[in-house]
């Protein structure tokens, strides 16, 4: 072992580093891989391998090379790998994380979680037990989690006399399993990690083994990633205002960006240029940053933008909807359950959300059945194929396009429960609309003043107050109080009724028209609520249910804030979520004024006339 | 250097995750290298600004000039610096010689129980790293202590990409640790690539002796070795192939092991 050694390099420059992540059934030797990986290159801390004969002997056990790295008193005592643990390994110029995953089913997440980290995956099979179930899972698993690069071992050929036969069976078997999820392995390499053949020097026994040893695989494995030629897509993920600078945060997922460049924020569709980018301890200033790069920007103009949207740059916008069908896998002690609802974090965006639609489980035995199943949960480590429903739009794009803006978690109460990856986008009834709109604004020419002055000067920001409900419900009584009291204290309201486009601008539809006087009563509201104003709006001209007709108008002035106010005679339950609900006010004062409270509450209106309004939504 | 910006940009990311989740947050500073070049990548998160209070859990027993470096670069660079101390432990004599495992638990493991409880902080940056030794090796970016501060290191909620574990119930807190990825010789050639002021503790002065980890003056000893500069240090950590806290007293047996379940750092 003396030529390794000699060969470990440490004192080279490290040119790159690399996670790479180590998984395979339960017993099939990750961990005896491992050990030996570092045993047979010199790279363990003096003092290690004798205090695990030690603890070996103390415990009346041959010498086990996985405790180096299973620390903890329950895995030794158990023989298994509870935890993934981080090592780090340093060969021929490149630094690697080498993670040591369970392989138990009972630890599948945290599987998940090492393997999430790494960007190459040596993948164990046993030679004597042969393709596990869960040496698919694993397979499968590392498909989504974005692990595209994988070298199979299999392992333990020393128990099978060192079959060429059994080894090219097993190779057979896993390579068509791969091919499946369009995975090619760099390499299949028969190994014993007990006696160290091909781990890091060649096997005399497998002579016939023409490939790489397990060492020398790992430095096939690229550390380039392509995602910087890709188009650009920043995740916002803060806004910061430290000093006279306000700079946008965030890691940029894919592509490039310079200063200069007019960049488009999605879903809101604003745009603006970069002035600057920031750094600190940086001379002089950067003026361009790519893939991977956490950075820091400033803009020509103070827009008001907020966590979770994605820059762009309009040539290649992310998809826009509130729909999509993703694979998904499980990790909740609950079962994901349609009937409940969840938080969707993709990127830096955060919403709720609910599984709209089970299609099937996937049996990672049997990949391609696509049997008609018909369940409403998924079960904890199951994978599904599902279609997810939010509750704002949310920017995204298809996994097999991005990477990063492509996949997801769902969090359940405090914990991440679940990860999934977009294989589709859904056309919601708002697509047609929403492209509208993105349009429209991106061709939007405005003054020199902005939103945020408007809203400086007239102490709220502009805003849509919609009051929905069955007739005579006193919804246009309320309105006109709403706006005397706004109006009395100074601010800028008007209430706006539908009625009032009907013999004007719609003079040529019909009744059935719905859908089209709502868009034009959407486009007039956008362009009154450009001006600043705080809009107040009754619904009931439109003839439509009223979740079809809030969802169309919000779709219309997104960004805009929308504060919905419900109001029936009896008790019947709002058909949308309402911001806000009255049964048959009679004190009109006090309703008003709850109205004026949930304004301010929402940082829609300023505390007191001149204050800056508190912004908690983008404008 | 390029190894070392994607170690950068990946704990600068998870720094502003951590202040963008956590109103009462706060990040322990022990003047050590490790925290050191934390507190730095926080200024880097946030433009030169450190926009949460510094801790130190002060056991009383840490080298002289270890206090007055972080009260020069807690004025220098505008640091909210917090001191907590095991007033009632040192009261009643606390020290090494009542055992090492004690003596850690009720001046450091306690004594930032006590200022995390008076303080009420939900979120605590920790500069820990996985290679210092094997149960940090398994520690998540994002990781929940229960209300008496213990870690269940058997049921670690999982970690996905870049999502981390950022909401909890009351009374539990989470424990973030930038520097998981970072090796010992990554810090140093942080350090030096970055031109990050640290405690000359870790030279040699001419007496062919350096620390190579800084802890309490009566537990952490001093290595033999002539590296008088960071290039030196770097050279020689590179051809070492002993750990960096075998100079760390606590850490013999399953001393780490007990003393982390219990919320050490
Ligand atoms: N005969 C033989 N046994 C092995 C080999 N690799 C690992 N083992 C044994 O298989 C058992 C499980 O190994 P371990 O590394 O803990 O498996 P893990 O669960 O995949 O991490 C241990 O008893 C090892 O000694 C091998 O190449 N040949
Ligand atoms: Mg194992």
């Amino acid at each position: 072992m003396d030529t390794c050694k000699a060969e470990t390099a440490a004192t080279v420059d490290i040119r790159d580093r690399m996670n790479i992540v180590i998984v395979g059934s339960v017993d099939h030797g990750k961990s005896t891989l491992l050990g030996r990986l570092y045993a047979d290159t010199g790279t363990l801390p003096e003092g290690k391998v004798e205090k695990i004969q030690a603890i070996c002997k103390q415990q009346g056990k041959e010498f086990e090379y996985a405790f180096l790295f299973d620390a903890f008193l329950e895995e030794q005592q158990q023989g298994v790998t509870i935890d993934t643990a981080r090592t780090f390994f340093q060969w021929a110029g490149r630094q690697y994380i080498i993670i040591d995953a369970p392989g138990h089913k009972e630890f599948l997440k945290n599987m998940i979680s090492g393997a999430a980290r790494a960007e190459a995956a040596l993948l164990l099979i046993d030679a004597l037990e042969g393709v596990k179930d869960q040496s698919k899972r694993h397979g499968l698993l590392l498909s989504m989690l974005g692990v595209k690069q994988v070298t199979v071992v299999v392992n333990k050929m020393d128990l099978v006399d060192y079959s060429q036969e059994t080894f090219a069976l097993i190779e057979k078997e896993y390579r068509a399993f791969l091919s499946q999820l369009d995975v090619t392995p760099q390499f299949v390499i028969p190994a014993s990690a007990k006696r160290g053949d091909n781990i890091a020097t060649p096997s005399p026994q497998m002579a016939w083994h023409t490939g790489p040893t397990v060492l020398e695989s790992l430095a096939q494995f690229s550390s380039e990633s392509e995602q910087a030629e890709q188009p650009l897509r920043f995740p916002l993920q803060d806004v910061y205002k430290f000093d006279a600078r306000r700079i946008l945060t965030g890691r940029i997922a894919s592509g490039r960006l310079k200063v200069g460049d007019q960049v488009i924020f999605s879903p809101s569709n604003k745009s603006a240029v970069v002035q600057t980018l920031e750094a600190f301890n940086i001379e002089p200033p950067p003026t361009q940053a790519q893939a991977g790069q956490s950075v820091g920007i400033t803009l020509d103009e103070q827009i008001f933008v907020e966590r979770g949207e994605i820059v762009s740059h309009e040539s290649s916008l992310p998809l826009v909807s509130t729909t999509f069908r993703a694979n998904l896998f499980w990790l909740g002690r609950r079962p994901l359950d349609m009937d409940k609802s969840y938080l969707v974090r993709l990127a830096t965006h955060e919403v709720e959300c609910r599984v709209a639609a089970i299609h099937r489980i996937v049996d990672a035995d049997n990949l391609s059945l696509d049997q008609h199943q018909t369940n409403t949960v998924v079960k904890r480590n199951e994978v599904a194929d599902v279609t997810i429903q939010t509750k704002a739009p949310l920017a995204f794009d298809l996994y097999s396009d991005f990477e990063t803006t492509g996949r997801f978690v769902l969090v359940d109460d405090y914990d991440v429960s679940g990860g999934g990856i977009i294989t589709e986008m859904v056309a919601d009834r708002e697509e047609t609309l929403r492209i509208e709109a993105r349009q429209r604004d991106f061709a939007w020419v405005t003054g020199d003043v902005t939103l945020a002055d408007r809203a400086k000067h007239y102490g709220h920001r502009a805003a849509l107050v919609l009051l929905i409900g069955p007739d005579t419900t006193g919804k246009t009584f309320l309105a006109k109080k709403v706006e005397s009291t706004l109006v009395a204290e100074g601010r800028h309201v008007y209430m706006l009724d539908p009625e009032n486009l009907r013999r004007g601008l719609d003079a040529d539809l019909q009744e059935g028209d719905a859908r089209e006087m709502i868009r034009r009563y959407g486009e007039v509201a956008r362009l009154l609520i450009d001006t600043g104003v705080l809009l107040i709006s009754t619904t009931n001209s439109f003839r439509l249910p009223a979740d079809q007709t809030v969802e169309a108008i919000r779709t219309l002035v997104h960004p805009a804030p929308v504060l919905t106010v419900y109001m029936s005679q009896e008790t019947t339950p709002s058909p949308i979520e309402a911001d806000l609900s009255f049964t048959g006010p009679e004190d009109f004062t006090s309703t008003a004024h709850a109205v004026l409270t949930a304004l301010k509450e929402k940082g829609i209106i300023a505390e007191t006339i001149g204050n800056q309004p508190v912004f908690q939504f983008s404008i | 250097m390029r190894h070392l910006r994607q170690l950068e940009d990946q704990s600068v990311y998870i720094l502003r995750e951590a202040y963008k989740h956590f109103d009462n947050l706060g990040m322990l500073w022990s003047m050590g290298k490790d925290s050191t070049v934390l507190l730095w990548l926080a200024r880097k998160a946030f433009f030169g600004h450190v926009p949460f209070p510094l801790l130190h859990v002060d056991t009383s027993y840490k080298i002289p000039a270890m206090i007055e470096y972080r009260d020069r670069l807690a004025r220098e660079w505008r640091l909210n610096l917090v001191v907590g101390q095991n007033k009632k432990a040192l009261a009643e004599g606390m020290n090494h010689e009542r055992g090492r495992v004690e003596c850690c638990t009720a001046l450091k493991t306690n004594g930032l129980k006590i200022l995390l409880e008076e303080k009420g902080y939900t979120g605590i940056i920790l500069g820990v790293r996985a290679d210092e030794e094997s149960t940090r090796a398994k520690e998540r970016y994002f990781s929940p202590r229960d209300k008496n501060n213990d870690w269940d290191f058997r049921d670690q909620p999982p970690e996905l990409w870049d999502q981390f574990k950022t909401s909890f119930p009351p009374n539990t807190h989470i424990r973030i640790h930038p520097l998981l990825d970072w090796t010992e010789i990554n810090i140093w050639e942080y350090i030096k690539l970055e031109n990050i002021p640290f405690m000359d503790l870790y030279l040699d002065k001419g007496n062919g002796t350096r620390y190579r980890s800084l802890g309490c003056a009566p537990c952490t000893f001093p290595i033999k070795s002539t590296a008088s500069t960071v290039d030196e240090i770097i050279e020689e950590l590179r051809a070492t192939n002993v750990a960096e806290r075998a100079g760390r007293a606590q850490d013999e047996g399953r001393g780490m092991e007990v003393l982390r379940k219990d919320g050490y750092m």
